[in-house]
């Protein structure tokens, strides 16, 4: 009995380890474990065995019982692990192959900086304010202390439809409008398009302006000039970026000044940009003239302000390296896809 | 304006060099634009005189010169020009002399005559940009000087770009005064002496616009020589400062513009009748000027005029009749003030602008006539000989300008530039600046000097203290304020949040000019009248567009002509219309799709995008206000489009844009190669949403059932949409078209579409028979309404 148990022990051994797939093993299983296998025969023919025996018999064909389903077990986790590899294989893709779908399109790089402007003055409690492109003569220019015939007006080509009538050629037009109809203090940001009459290599006819207007009761020029010294610093991402502020006119403002930045393309040594000055030109800003603040009915010794306006087509050349000012409203896709 | 820096440094001569003057009037609100050399490099040239003359044995056209140029032996030099003379002292380049533009000049054989140098017109030295013949020098120059000493070429041309504010410095005298007061040293004005009358020669003037030209000098002189020749450094002042020598009187007149500031006339005394009257043109007088144009005027134009007719644009231009001419031997000079809104826009309205209109629109004093006059007629005598009379003079006091009395108060100066900046100083820097102060106890009582034209508030004395005390040395602070809470609406739709929609959906944006081809408007809105503009850039620039879609497909065409076979581009703008004289300017959301679907991809079949492509991305957009139901989209005609590929879309019944396809009529004309797919929507529209508002999840499965319907061709699927979703109650949680089918099974003029529905209830899970009762309410409603039927 002892000898019929080992070799069929080593039999079945064999045919697991012979058996290449889960079904053969399965069959391999029936025959030596299921309701009419081998050992199950031999457990069942127990009771032939002396009594004496018995026991010994009995636990040696368990003991094969259970080395057999652990070996079952081990080939059947072997067979499906070689199944799963197998597939795994076939399934395998290259996954260099591009992505499906449609690619995302992009914003204007004007846009960008437009957007990115007004984040950071948003942050310091100034709100968005809009108006028309097509205004009238008093508040692109009368309320701004720009009377009729003014030589200021010769300062800024101005496309008009009618005597009374003209596009913007400035933001500041909204300061106007949003003084007229609230309630000071006043923290206001605009941004938007503004039109002159003059066309050639480094203008356009239509360009973008940022404008900003602070009112409130303790305002001086040293919080202008602290202003933009912040947000150029934090536009451009130079930390010790110099400003400069020059003596200027603007009709609205009193003091005025242009502000220049030193050259962010070459680091203020001179170059092409900067027509080898160190210096770039990049808005004007002032304290809000008492005229204008009487104009729309704000108290001019209770308040002081101020309002500075920069071209946001100029700030997305410098801070994008673009060089050539027709590339910007000509709307080519792969120009405008760099931005994306 | 541009100043010689060396006539500058005979008024005021600070320890600065240029480049440190030229910083100085920059950082001071006088941009320096530029700094160029008075002449180009060159040098071996000097004064040389034509000793003897001959003609070349070998050329009619070259003459064989010996020239003195102080040294041992003359030179023999070939000369072609035609106003070589014996007896004429020209610039002469000797051998080794290199001349601007590089010309080196050594020995040369001219038709086998040697040559030792060259003599050279004022072009050759690069002090004119073109000449004939010769620069003939003064008798008195002498020989063998340098010429760039002679002429005192080595100077610098310092050219300022002026604010219309600073009218007092457009003169050498205003800006040397600037200088002095920002270097804090002395101004010398060389001297002026009174030239008194040796005739008794005056002519009459009556001043009627007494308003307008409160002040009026004038002065016969007799017996000039006209043709008399302006002295070299005259010429060679005037020549730096942009002007050219004309003639004796008119350079005398320019040169004292360009030194005190103040605009003079010369008129022929003979061609003027009995008096000068200055009054207000008649309507409809003309006047020919000097530029030999003519205008007509009317009551608003100052006219300087004699007994009978307006002779001079006052302030402006003079007339050409009454102008000195060459053989004009007695002059009338006036120097008058006229007030700045005498003559402000009076120039332009005419597209004039002159040297005088530019500074007296901004104002001249009106205390520097009687020197003009002074220095005008010793130059004039000095160079033209004559004999003057007596000075007349015309002043209506009460009329001149009046300088106001500022109340200057310390603190608003401190308050508003942010620093407290000590009274010494400010007292000092006022008085450097020519204002006229007191203190009183708040700060100072202030009067501006008659020269300066801007300062009439505070808020003017403050900006000067900032300038000169320098904008760089105020401090730099940040701005305190309450913190303030902002108003930020949630429902409001941000343009950034359609644009980032858009983005995501393939689209690139673009920016484009507001004026467009009045072409391209009518072919796309011709039954609008768009919004001209007076002064346009070009044609193709000239009325305000009535919708983006005149610019989208111009920026498509350019895109297609390189190359790019799959173009997707949106703009937010305004769009301008004018109903009945008033005009509205919305802004719109506009877009454009042409091309390829997608960029080439692998494993997916190419195709053109299509009408419901861009329709689901004009879809995302309202999907943004939280209510896309709200809006519905009803097949409308437009003449840019398709007519069986428009629709117009509404939101609650009010139109808000249009989708289509560009009619095809179009697309061939502007040579578009695929179909172009446009919507425009009005961002007013969807500028707002609702907020979210939870509903409860059901716990209860949701049950598909799929329907075919056949329905009539003309039965539109957005009516399929509204009866399903009316007869299924509110159970029917969502209605989804999977197919349309046309064709074997479905009856000629028919169509089958293929319907998910997704049917729910909140309470319970529904059974069978409640579903099925649900779907036969529907079928017998779409059966009544609309003859739709299951298909077979």
């Amino acid at each position: 009995m002892t000898i019929d148990i080992d070799s069929l022990l080593a039999q079945a051994t064999t045919e697991i380890n012979q058996a290449q797939d889960p079904n053969v093993l399965d069959q391999v299983r029936v025959q030596y474990l299921g309701k009419k296998g081998s050992l199950t025969e031999q457990l069942k023919s127990l009771k032939d065995v002396p009594a004496d025996q018995r026991k010994a018999v009995g636990q040696s064909i368990n003991k094969a019982k259970q080395t057999l389903q652990q070996m079952i077990g081990a080939r059947k986790n072997e067979l499906q692990e070689q199944v799963l590899q197998q597939k795994l294989a076939a399934e395998t893709i290259d996954i260099t192959l591009p992505g499906r779908g449609r690619n995302n399109g992009g914003l204007h790089p004007v846009t960008r900086t437009i957007e990115r402007i007004e984040r950071f003055f948003h942050g310091q409690g100034f709100v968005t304010a809009d108006g028309p492109e097509i205004e009238d003569d008093y508040h692109n220019f009368e309320a701004l202390n720009i009377p009729d015939n003014h030589p200021a007006r010769a300062m800024q080509d101005t496309f008009y439809f009618n005597p009374k009538t003209l596009l913007r050629t400035q933001t500041s037009s909204v300061q106007i409008r949003v003084m007229e109809n609230s309630e000071a203090p006043f923290r206001i940001i605009s941004s938007g398009r503004v039109y002159r009459c003059d066309f050639d290599i480094t203008h356009t006819p239509m360009f973008h302006q940022v404008e900003g207007l602070l009112v409130d009761e303790n305002i001086s020029f040293a919080d202008l000039k602290g202003t933009l010294v912040e947000f150029m610093r934090h536009f451009f991402e130079v930390e010790d970026l110099q400003l400069r502020f020059r003596p200027s006119y603007f009709p609205f403002t009193e003091p005025s000044a242009e502000v220049d930045i030193q050259c962010v393309m070459c680091g203020g040594d001179g170059c092409r940009v900067c027509s080898h000055t160190g210096w770039l030109e990049v808005g004007g800003c002032g304290m809000v003239h008492p005229k204008v603040l009487e104009n729309v009915g704000v108290d001019n010794e209770k308040y002081v302000g101020y309002a500075f306006g920069m071209g946001a087509d100029r700030l997305t050349m410098l801070r994008y390296g673009i060089n050539d000012l027709r590339l910007m409203f000509e709307n080519d896709l792969r120009f405008l896809s760099q931005f994306n | 304006m541009k100043f010689s820096e060396q006539w500058l440094r005979e008024w005021v001569n600070p320890a600065v060099d240029t480049a440190t003057l030229a910083e100085q009037l920059t950082m001071a609100g006088l941009e320096v634009d530029s700094v160029e050399p008075a002449a180009p490099a060159f040098d071996h040239v000097v004064v040389g005189e034509v000793v003897t003359m001959q003609s070349h044995p070998e050329a009619d056209r070259l003459n064989l010169c010996e020239v003195n140029v102080g040294g041992e032996e003359n030179l023999k030099i070939i000369c072609g020009a035609k106003n070589v003379k014996q007896g004429v002292k020209v610039p002469t380049a000797v051998i080794g002399a290199v001349l601007p533009g590089g010309m080196k000049i050594k020995k040369a054989k001219l038709r086998g005559v040697e040559s030792f140098g060259m003599l050279c017109s004022s072009a050759e030295l690069g002090i004119a940009e073109s000449a004939e013949g010769l620069l003939i020098l003064p008798e008195d120059a002498p020989v063998g000087t340098s010429i760039r000493d002679y002429l005192s070429l080595d100077d610098q041309i310092i050219e300022v770009d002026f604010t219309p504010n600073r009218g007092d410095c457009l003169s050498v005298a205003g800006i040397t005064r600037e200088i002095g007061v920002l270097n804090n040293c002395e101004v010398t004005q060389p001297p002026i002496e009174e030239v008194a009358a040796s005739i008794d020669a005056s002519f009459d003037v009556e001043i009627i616009s007494e308003n307008d030209c409160p002040k009026y000098l004038g002065r016969v002189i007799k017996g000039i020589n006209s043709n008399a020749e302006t002295p070299m450094w005259m010429q060679e002042r005037l020549r730096r400062a942009g002007l050219r020598s004309l003639s004796p009187t008119v350079d005398v007149t320019n040169y004292v513009l360009l030194e005190l500031g103040q605009p003079m006339h010369a008129f022929d005394l003979n061609k003027l009748q009995d008096k000068i009257v200055v009054r207000t043109a008649n309507k409809g007088e003309k006047l020919k000027l000097l530029d030999e144009s003519e205008i007509e005027m009317d009551e608003n134009v100052l006219v300087i005029a004699d007994a009978e007719k307006a002779v001079a644009f006052a302030g402006v231009m003079g007339g050409l009749d009454s102008s000195v001419t060459d053989s004009t031997q007695d002059i009338f000079l006036e120097c008058a003030f006229f007030q700045p809104d005498a003559i402000r826009g009076k120039a332009r309205r005419f597209g004039m602008q002159t040297d005088s209109s530019y500074r007296f629109e901004r104002g001249v004093s009106f205390q520097i006539q009687h020197q003009a006059m002074q220095r005008a007629t010793q130059l004039i005598l000095e160079i033209a000989g004559g004999q003057a009379g007596p000075v007349t003079e015309s002043v209506s006091e009460e009329n001149l300008p009046k300088r106001n009395t500022i109340n200057f108060r310390a603190n608003r100066l401190q308050r508003v530039l942010g620093l407290k900046i000590d009274d010494s100083e400010v007292e000092n820097i006022l008085s450097r600046l020519g204002m006229n102060w007191t203190k009183n106890n708040e700060g100072w009582q202030v009067v501006a000097p008659d020269y300066r034209f801007d300062i009439e508030i505070e808020a003017d004395l403050i900006e000067e203290i900032g300038r000169v005390y320098g904008y760089n040395n105020l401090p730099v602070s940040a701005p305190k304020a309450n913190l303030q809470f902002v108003d930020e609406p949630e429902i409001k739709i941000f343009p950034r949040q359609l644009r980032a929609s858009l983005v995501s959906s393939g689209y690139q944006e673009a920016i484009t000019y507001s004026f467009v081809d009045p072409a391209m408007q009518q072919l796309l809105d011709p039954g609008n009248e768009p919004i001209a503009l007076e002064n346009p850039i070009s044609a193709e620039m000239s009325v305000m567009r009535t919708t983006l879609w005149a610019s989208l497909l111009k920026t498509a065409q350019h895109n297609q002509a390189r190359q790019q076979n799959r173009i997707r581009l949106f703009e937010i703008g305004k769009r301008f219309s004018s109903v009945d004289g008033k005009i509205t300017q919305e802004t719109v959301i506009s877009g454009l799709a042409t091309g390829d679907i997608s960029h080439t991809q692998w494993g997916e079949a190419a195709r053109k995008i299509d009408f419901f492509d861009v329709k689901h991305d004009v879809e995302q957009l309202m999907a943004l206000t939280g209510e896309s139901n709200q809006f519905s989209w009803d097949q409308a005609e437009n003449s840019a489009l398709h007519p069986g590929q428009s629709a117009k879309i509404n939101n609650k019944g009010r139109e808000i844009g249009w989708l289509g396809a560009l009619h095809p009529k179009l697309q061939q004309k502007l040579g578009m190669h695929n179909p172009v797919f446009l919507f425009e929507l009005s961002y007013t529209e969807l500028d707002k949403g609702v907020l979210p508002k939870f509903q409860a999840i059901s716990k209860f499965p949701a049950i598909k059932r799929d329907l075919a319907l056949v329905v009539k061709e003309n039965v539109t699927a957005g009516t399929v949409f509204a009866k399903v979703t009316e007869a299924g109650g509110n159970r029917l949680q969502l209605v989804e078209i999977f197919d349309i089918y046309r064709g074997k099974g479905v009856a000629e003029g028919y169509k089958s579409l293929a319907l998910s529905l997704t049917i729910q209830d909140d309470t319970q899970t529904l059974t069978d028979s409640e579903v099925d009762a649900i779907i036969q309410k529907i079928l017998v409603s779409l059966q009544d309404s609309i003859g739709a039927t299951l298909r077979e």
